[in-house]
């Protein structure tokens, strides 16, 4: 071996990883198209659809929309935790994975270069709902600071997301196993207060559901800043289960990834 | 007082959890600045036997060691001294094959100053400089294949694993390829494990050659060495009409020792050499037995696998499913490994 | 005719072939509608305390016949995939080549979404009797929203192979299945039309989708409303996209 080289800095591996996964994403923009514009049209037609549920009486005094727009954010995290999943699963199905298997590279490297990617795209749909959100006429009740922490927490959930994406590739080694899991990520967000708030849940197990749902945390998490200002309960569930997501996911998966990577 | 072996392999098994052993216990020894070639059909363990070597995949037992390295106990260091590259070129469609070489010197911690620097070198060298910030979806196989070289470099390896590297590669590349091989082990002194299903390879390349048939190895030794052990020629006579195959062996009884071949063919070795060709031309037409086609061989590695294994190596569908697992052991999908 | 019925028998018995050794293709088609149906009936059942709403079955079964009709709409969609898969393996050529009645694939096809919708509305109409659900349509009138479904279905799944042999691609999964997605989303899923407001309501009105919905809506709860209507916009749609599921069929057999 050439005389000079010494094992990279974990920064400097995390950098090139990431690097190359900034760029796939900036490289394949036409793909990232449908997740930023699927939850909006979902946005746009339930938030028209369900405007009546305005009605029901003991629903907070705010247009449905308002009450709506956290949940792009949840859908635009699950697309994220696929993107995430199906790139590092195409990796391994590759053999690209082997590849750098075969380099100095540190699981923890590999983990965390691999968001970058996903992590750009996450910042970059928060933003597009957040100003088609305010562009419908949706005031954000906790303003500008509120905003912007509204904008960390979206990234937050959609890292940790990301996290289950990864997880995933990393069990199964397949894109299709990824894609397969999203139709059930997608409707957990359902079994939660993302159509109507929990106190208006009338079906006993639904609400059931919805409690233990971590999702509706997250949900009203965001919500909160939006129809409510600074609700430092909602906001402290929220922050918390998506650190404890995060905390989870990453784990998990860097567990994975050292048992993938399987070398000596 | 020689050099230790840069590679060196004892009793090294490989098993799977549903399926046979791919690797049944092989001893092999390539010596530093060799090309060692590893020749067998699909489904052999050649495959296998570079995943375990790489440190991708861990043995069942046995041990050995690359660059004086155990491939168990200091597979970093290992990886280190190697470079490799694998069955598939593995690359990233989206990128440029500079961008890959530059991600490969980081990764591997060529200091900042001299990634490009190096980047550039290695694509002069494999010809690849004019296409060198076009993304690899739009290379060519054998373009592709050669920056799969160029990126097994980027480090300097003095160890260096090809596994069927000129699998579905055009002539003109696969010659390329060869020629570059060969500058890499015979003025660069680089160590070269090359596996192969091609015999034409394994004869033009290696110094030494390992022949593996269901994870063991059957010959090893230089290629001429190999074929001059089978020593003699051999006629391959195709019967006119198939159903008389029992005359034809009958009537070439007298020769040297027959095989039969599935398309209803007999191989007979001529312990004579070729003068004994117009003997069994006179021995058939005496017996009355049209053929279709006589053909005189010379020894080539494929007599070699035949006299070790009784089938031929080309034209050899290997099908013990062998199940492949990925570095973790989990399995990839549908593809089967030599 | 007998070149296409055994053409058709042909196809279709493979469709169902390769479902019933591949059970689990059929998961998604049916734990789709059963998490819809869990969802809405469950999540929003507080809209039936929305003044003018009036669906006297109930809001489980309001969200019932939705989910019914719509796993319906995806089963076909479902059908237009494997119809995809089919031309990215190779195996649509070999079909194309051997079949002495092309016309009989398409039909092949559309019988084996059928037969395949049918088992997920079994488990989805069972699933929600589970749940207490009321049916108050007599059964003529169940049966008709049954006919209503096997038509939606067979619109559904001429679209959509009528789009796979246009594009001969699994690619093509999105392009069949956005168009579908929006039409059915856009018609009153939640609510009655008449509780939609703004510029849904005005879309859901001229929506097609919107007149099946609300005649398989009124033959549940015994109040059949545009049942006539709903056969004609269904029949019209069906000879639209037979035409071009035909043209698909075209396009690819010029495609070689």
């Amino acid at each position: 071996m050439a005389s000079g080289l010494s094992e990279p800095h974990l920064l400097e591996q995390v950098g090139a990883v990431a690097r190359r996964s900034v760029i796939r994403t900036i490289r394949q923009r036409g793909l990232l198209v449908f997740p930023i514009l699927f939850p909006l049209i979902l946005f746009a037609i339930n938030g028209s659809a369900l405007s009546a549920a305005t009605r029901i009486p003991g629903f907070p005094p705010v247009s449905y929309r308002a009450f709506l727009l956290a949940v792009p954010f949840m859908q635009g995290a699950l697309f994220v935790a696929v993107t995430a999943g199906v790139d590092l699963a195409r990796d391994i199905e590759s053999g690209f994975f082997n590849r750098l298997a075969m380099t100095p590279v540190r699981a923890s490297a590999m983990l965390a270069g691999q968001m970058g990617g996903p992590l750009l795209v996450a910042a970059i749909q928060s933003v597009i709902y957040l100003l088609v959100g305010i562009a419908t006429g949706v005031g954000i009740a906790s303003g500008v600071g509120g905003a912007l922490v509204l904008l960390v927490l979206s990234v937050l959930i959609a890292f940790g997301f990301a996290g289950v994406g990864t997880l995933l590739a990393l069990r199964f080694g397949s894109g299709e196993a990824v894609q397969a899991m999203f139709p059930l990520l997608f409707v957990t967000l359902f079994l939660s207060s993302s159509s109507l708030p929990r106190n208006l849940l009338k079906v006993s197990w639904f609400h059931f559901v919805a409690t233990y749902n971590p999702a509706s945390y997250l949900i009203e998490g965001i919500r909160s800043l939006v129809i409510s200002g600074w609700d430092a309960r909602a906001l402290a569930l929220g922050f918390g289960f998506a650190v404890a997501i995060l905390v989870l996911t990453i784990g998990l998966s860097s567990l994975a990834m050292k048992n993938r990577l399987q070398r000596s | 007082m020689s050099a230790a072996p840069a590679i060196e392999v004892e009793n090294l098994v490989r098993e799977f959890k549903k399926g046979p052993r791919a690797v049944d216990g092989i001893d092999l020894a390539v010596e530093p600045g060799e090309i060692y070639g590893f020749l067998g059909p699909n489904g052999a363990g050649k495959s296998t036997t570079v995943l375990m070597l790489t440190t991708l995949l861990p043995p069942t037992s046995g041990r050995a060691s690359v660059g004086g390295y155990d491939i168990v106990r200091d597979g970093a260091h290992v990886r280190a001294s190697i470079g490799a590259a694998l069955q598939e070129a593995a690359l990233d469609v989206i990128l440029t094959g500079r961008e890959h070489l530059m991600l490969q010197g980081t990764l591997q911690g060529i200091p900042r100053a001299d990634r490009a620097r190096r980047a550039q070198e290695l694509l002069d060298r494999v010809g690849l400089s004019e296409a060198a910030d076009r993304r690899v979806g739009g290379y060519s196989g054998g373009m592709k294949r050669r920056l799969d070289l160029a990126l097994a470099l980027v480090h300097e390896p003095r160890i260096l694993f090809l596994d069927e590297p000129t699998t579905g590669l055009d002539l003109q590349s696969r010659t390329a390829l060869w020629a570059e091989v060969d500058r890499l082990a015979h003025e660069d002194g680089i160590t070269v494990f090359l596996t192969t299903q091609y015999l034409e390879e394994a004869d033009a390349l290696a110094d030494r050659v390992g022949i593996i048939d269901h994870g063991r190895i059957v010959a090893e030794d230089t290629p001429e060495n190999l074929k001059a052990e089978i020593g003699h020629p051999t006629v391959e006579v195709r019967p006119a009409d198939v159903s008389l195959g029992e005359g034809f062996a009958s009537a070439l009884e007298g020769f040297g020792k027959q095989v039969r071949g599935e398309d209803g063919s007999i191989a007979v070795q001529l312990p004579g050499g070729e003068a004994q060709l117009a003997e069994v031309v006179r021995a058939l037409d005496a017996a009355g037995l049209h053929v279709a086609s006589l053909h005189l061989h010379q020894p080539s590695l494929d007599d070699v696998f035949l006299a070790k294994t009784g089938r031929k190596l080309e034209g050899s569908s290997e099908e013990a499913e062998e199940p492949v697992e990925a570095p973790s052991g989990r399995g990839r999908r549908g593809r089967r490994r030599g | 005719m007998r070149r296409f019925a055994s053409v058709t028998q042909g196809v279709a018995w493979r469709s169902i072939h390769n479902t019933i050794k591949t059970p689990s293709v059929l998961v998604p088609s049916i734990l789709f509608p059963l998490f819809f149906l869990a969802a809405f009936a469950g999540g929003l059942s507080k809209i039936a305390q929305v003044p003018s709403f009036h669906y006297r079955a109930g809001y489980t079964a309001f969200q019932f016949v939705f989910v019914f009709l719509q796993s319906s709409a995806f089963g076909g969609v479902f059908t237009g995939f494997a119809v995809a898969r089919d031309f990215d393996s190779g195996f649509a050529r070999r079909l194309l080549l051997s079949a002495p009645n092309r016309g009989g694939i398409i039909a092949g096809y559309t019988i084996g979404a059928a037969l395949r919708w049918l088992l997920t509305g079994t488990v989805v109409t069972i699933a929600a009797l589970i749940a207490g659900m009321n049916v108050d349509g007599s059964g003529i009138q169940l049966i008709g929203l049954l006919g209503i479904g096997l038509v939606v279905n067979l619109v559904a799944a001429l679209w959509a192979i009528g789009t796979a042999m246009f594009l001969r691609t699994e690619q093509a999964g999105a392009v069949i299945q956005m168009p579908v997605f929006v039409i059915v989303f856009l018609a009153p899923i939640y609510v009655p039309l008449n509780l939609l407001t703004g510029w849904i309501h005005a879309v859901a009105k001229y929506n097609p989708a919107t007149v099946v919905l609300e005649a398989g809506r009124g033959l549940f709860d015994a109040s059949p409303v545009k049942v006539a209507l709903a056969f004609i916009v269904l029949a019209a749609g069906a000879a639209v996209m037979a035409a071009w599921a035909r043209r698909g069929l075209a396009s690819a057999e010029r495609a070689g």
